[in-house]
């Protein structure tokens, strides 16, 4: 039998909510505008909040902001080591990325492999002039010297933890829980 | 009783044999007897001296023997005789040589083993014969010889049939090939009909075999693999069949696959045509399924057929059609047989398992009697060799197999006496198993 | 989801599902083609050794481009260069080649049945492109592909096979593949060129052109070779091309949005007419595309490790 699991619910609509509309202002602070702005998301749920922050971001400076969502499998660190080869889902950048401000997005920031297959991807694609990467919950416990410029929530948790995020484009509802093992 | 034990006569071990009231040099008691021949099946005491059985009955008395056998349980039958397989000797002495060919042969429960001639050089002359018998004599078993019909197998120009006879040839044949040409195998029945000499014969249009590596149909389709389609034997079967009819010689048709084939050995056969056949082991247990693993072991010529065609070779097994069983015991090594499926020679072993398919597809599963089964292993091929063997009966040669019929044994090739393990067979469960062999009265195989 | 087995030896017995990933998987490969660097870090330290005993052009460098664009590392070995002319077995060879590190081994040869040998003697994970007669898996894969793209779905489309079907690795490979995804499949060549119970695959066998044509979606036009003459199969090339040559006019037979499909080499003005194989309904240069991202897909899916699941 599977040990107990307690799980412990930590955001729910409204703080996701709120955690959002206030990195869409951090980054329109933090780089005067919107200009020159494209995000990005990370498949699969990050996907899905990249567009909720470039809406944010949109109604915030009234411009259009591009949006693509990438999966970064292909670049993983582990593909050689896993038993199973990970459903590779779809990437899809529309635009140019050279020169552009990039806005990387996911839902979880926890030992920034992701993050760093990520970067590599989006450089594979051209040169964009800076990136800048905003998580909804960063987690901790990082194997790669790698740290986000915009957190919702930081979320101290044992390794070993599991840090569930739910989003209403996947799962019906928003919320994030932590499993404890 | 025959005259020597009438008269008693001293043998150099008379004292000793006196001491402990031995009259015999073996005797094998309690077993369940079948010769085929008279149709014998019951239990019986078999009672040898000087390598001749002397009597076959069920005594009450003392047993008075040197080696006692007891074969409770067991079933006695005359020592199989193989009239097809392959020695290698001489030539390819790294895949099989007589003797290893022997111990195979009677770990499989064969006395008696006829060697095909396609060897290098082919058996063709009489100093080849006569070094085969040469070599024979430290064999486990009997060897008999079969020479070739033409000059190198070259399908030309007939050997020195007379010749080959004089050495000990029990037939001809050319097997591994076929004759190609009409008029060279009309002469060689009609000469060979000089010496009441068999003549057997491969039936492949080589023509229509071509490249084909596997029975043709929907198996080789799958695979794309080049097909040898029934008519590839049977066109030469008919064409065989006219010939003995015409030149109403003697034709020994050699391991039939095809259910064509098999039916028109029957129709000759009613018309009072001179042919006889033998079916393989491998033939009336496997299909071309098999080959879908592209187990070059499974590669043999003829190919494995269809379901079809094992239950046409089973059905005139039963009916009588087919006379014999024959192994067409092929060794090849494992470095010819490693290859890719196109590439690999064609043949299989077959002496060690030949005795525990006939078991295990034949009499078990109601096919054939006992006493079908051993006719065919025994009293027909001799018969259509002319030898005298094959029957547990009085003045005959004490070539006896030992069976235990109920012990069931998995084939493992790695075991084999046999120099080459180039058998499909490996892991099969397998149900009869020899428990002796003797030729001559001599134990010469016990397992 | 995962592939049963760690080796593409045919598509014979594949289920519908796997058959799906592989495709899915290949979609967004293709995407990568189209990206400004065509390179993916994915299987870096991978070494594929492609094994050529037949000479290949296209399905060689196909592979080899699939490799590259994956970032592992790529060994070549074709039989006009290699030992197999000083007379060492096949197993020898491969076993050297494994014995020298390498993960993955695409092989073609001229038997069938060799990369299921290959399995029996190599821990590497076997890629079939091409053996004897038997399967070409990753052709007919892209053939799937290239089918599915343009209709969405390949359930329900008629698809003609023309041409030489019992030699062709191809043509097997189309008809279980297509067969599995639920198309409707028909076979038309020249009697002699049918090999025998055919049927039996579950696909309608014709040896009159015009009447398989008859409202069909999709023909495969395969190449008709020269040697089929020489062995006595066909009287002619010429006689090939009156009775079984698609051309224009033959093609007023097919569906409206008909595809017309050749895996290549093209023996142009035999099996087909120019005109046909560069008209618009021709997606024959597409299937090259395709190919790439379809071995990639494979490529991708078949080089798990046997390590840890997470």
């Amino acid at each position: 039998m599977p040990r107990k699991q307690k799980s412990m619910v930590v955001m729910d609509t409204k703080t996701i909510q709120r955690a959002l509309v206030r990195i869409a202002h951090e980054i329109v602070e933090k780089n005067k505008g919107a200009e020159n702005m494209a995000v990005i998301g990370i498949q699969n749920r990050g996907a899905y909040l990249a567009e909720r922050v470039a809406k944010l971001i949109e109604e915030i400076e009234g411009v259009e902001i591009p949006l693509g969502l990438m999966d970064i499998t292909l670049y993983r660190d582990d593909v050689q080591t896993k038993l199973e080869q990970p459903v590779v889902q779809k990437t899809e950048i529309l635009f140019d990325v050279v020169d552009k401000v990039i806005i990387l997005v996911d839902d979880v920031l926890f030992t920034g492999r992701t993050v760093r297959a990520a970067l590599d991807q989006i450089i594979d694609f051209g040169r964009p002039r800076s990136i800048q990467f905003a998580v909804l919950i960063d987690r901790g416990h990082r194997e790669l010297p790698i740290r986000a410029d915009y957190v919702g929530k930081n979320i101290p948790t044992a390794k070993e933890d599991r840090v569930k995020v739910k989003i209403k484009e996947v799962d019906g509802e928003d919320s994030v829980s932590i499993i404890k093992q | 009783m025959n005259n020597s034990e009438k008269l008693k006569i001293p043998s150099p071990a008379g004292e000793e044999k006196k001491k402990s009231g031995s009259y015999f040099d073996l005797a094998i008691i309690g077993g369940r007897v079948i010769d085929p021949e008279t149709k014998m099946d019951r239990m019986a005491d078999i009672f040898i001296r000087d390598g001749v059985i002397i009597k076959v009955e069920k005594t009450k008395d003392k047993i008075k023997a040197r080696k006692t056998i007891d074969a409770k349980g067991k079933i006695v039958v005359p020592g199989l005789i193989d009239m097809h397989t392959h020695l290698r000797e001489p030539g390819r002495e790294d895949e099989e040589t007589i003797y290893t060919g022997s111990c195979a042969a009677v770990a499989g429960g064969f006395t008696s083993i006829c060697c095909m001639p396609n060897t290098q050089p082919p058996i063709d002359n009489q100093e080849t014969v006569k070094f085969v018998y040469q070599k024979a004599k430290d064999a486990k078993c009997k060897i008999y010889c079969v020479g070739c019909i033409t000059k190198g197998q070259k399908g030309e120009e007939l050997t020195e049939i007379y010749d080959l006879v004089r050495a000990g040839v029990v037939a001809i044949s050319d097997d591994g090939l076929s004759i190609a040409n009409s008029q060279v195998l009309r002469n060689a029945l009609e000469y060979s009909r000089m010496f009441d000499l068999p003549v057997i014969s491969h039936c492949e249009d080589l023509n229509l075999s071509a490249c084909g590596v596997m029975h043709e149909g929907f198996v080789s389709t799958t695979l794309g693999m080049c097909g040898i389609p029934s008519i590839a034997e049977e066109t030469i079967v008919a064409r065989d069949i006219k010939l003995a009819e015409f030149t109403k010689a003697r034709i020994h048709i050699a391991h039939v696959s095809t259910e064509g084939s098999v039916d028109l050995i029957r129709q000759a056969k009613k018309r009072g045509i001179k042919v006889t056949c033998e079916a393989t082991p491998h033939h009336f247990t496997l299909t071309d399924q098999i080959i879908r693993t592209f187990d070059t072991n499974a590669k043999v010529n003829p190919p494995l057929r269809t379901k079809r065609d094992v239950e046409a070779i089973k059905r005139e097994l039963s009916d009588g059609t087919i006379d014999c069983i024959a192994t067409d015991h092929a060794p090849h090594s494992i470095e010819e047989k490693e290859v890719e499926f196109d590439a690999a020679p064609f043949g299989m072993v077959g002496l060690e398992t030949a005795l525990g398919l006939v078991v295990t597809e034949l009499i078990n599963k109601k096919v054939l009697s006992w006493a079908q089964a051993i006719a065919k292993m025994t009293v027909n091929p001799a018969r259509i060799l002319n030898l005298k063997a094959g029957r547990i009966k009085k003045n005959f040669p004490a070539d006896i197999t030992i069976i235990d019929p109920k012990a069931s044994w998995i084939a493992d090739p790695t075991k084999f006496q046999s120099k080459s393990k180039n058998s499909p067979f490996g892991g099969r469960k397998l149900r009869g198993k020899v428990c002796c062999t003797i030729v001559d009265g001599k134990v010469v195989y016990e397992g | 989801m995962k592939l049963k087995s760690k080796h593409l030896l045919g598509l014979e017995g594949m289920s519908r599902k796997e058959i799906n990933l592989i495709l899915d998987t290949a979609e967004t490969f293709k995407e990568i083609l189209s990206r400004p660097i065509r390179v993916v870090p994915t299987l870096r330290g991978v070494t594929v050794v492609n094994l050529f005993y037949e000479p290949s052009t296209r399905t060689r460098i196909s592979f080899e481009l699939a490799e590259k664009r994956l970032s592992a590392e790529v060994v070549n070995f074709s039989a006009a260069i290699s030992s197999s002319r000083k007379g060492e077995t096949l197993k020898d060879t491969v076993r050297n080649i494994e014995a020298m590190k390498t993960d993955m081994v695409v092989v073609r040869h001229q038997a069938s049945g060799v990369p299921y040998f290959l399995t029996q003697c190599l821990d590497s994970s076997i890629i079939n492109a091409g053996d004897g007669a038997h399967e070409h898996p990753t052709q007919g894969l892209l053939d799937l592909f290239t089918i599915r793209e343009k209709y969405k779905n390949v359930k329900g489309l008629k698809v003609v096979i023309v041409g030489d079907i019992k030699y062709s690795r191809v043509a097997r490979s189309d008809m279980w593949g297509l067969s599995i995804m639920g198309a409707d499949v028909s076979l038309c060549g020249p009697s002699t060129l049918l090999p025998v119970e055919i049927d039996k695959m579950g696909v309608k066998v014709y040896s009159d052109l015009n009447k398989a044509l008859v409202g069909a979606d999709v023909v495969i036009v395969l190449r008709i070779q020269l040697e089929r003459q020489k062995g006595g199969l066909l009287p002619s090339l010429r006689e090939y091309t009156n009775k079984f040559g698609i051309t224009k006019d033959r093609l007023k037979r097919l569906n409206e949005n008909f595809t017309i499909m050749h895996p290549g080499p093209i023996n142009r003005g035999v099996e087909i007419t120019p005109e046909v194989a560069d008209g618009p309904h021709s997606v024959i240069l597409d299937q090259v595309t395709n190919g790439v991202a379809i071995r990639m897909a494979v490529l991708y899916l078949l080089s798990g490790g046997e390590g840890k699941v997470e």
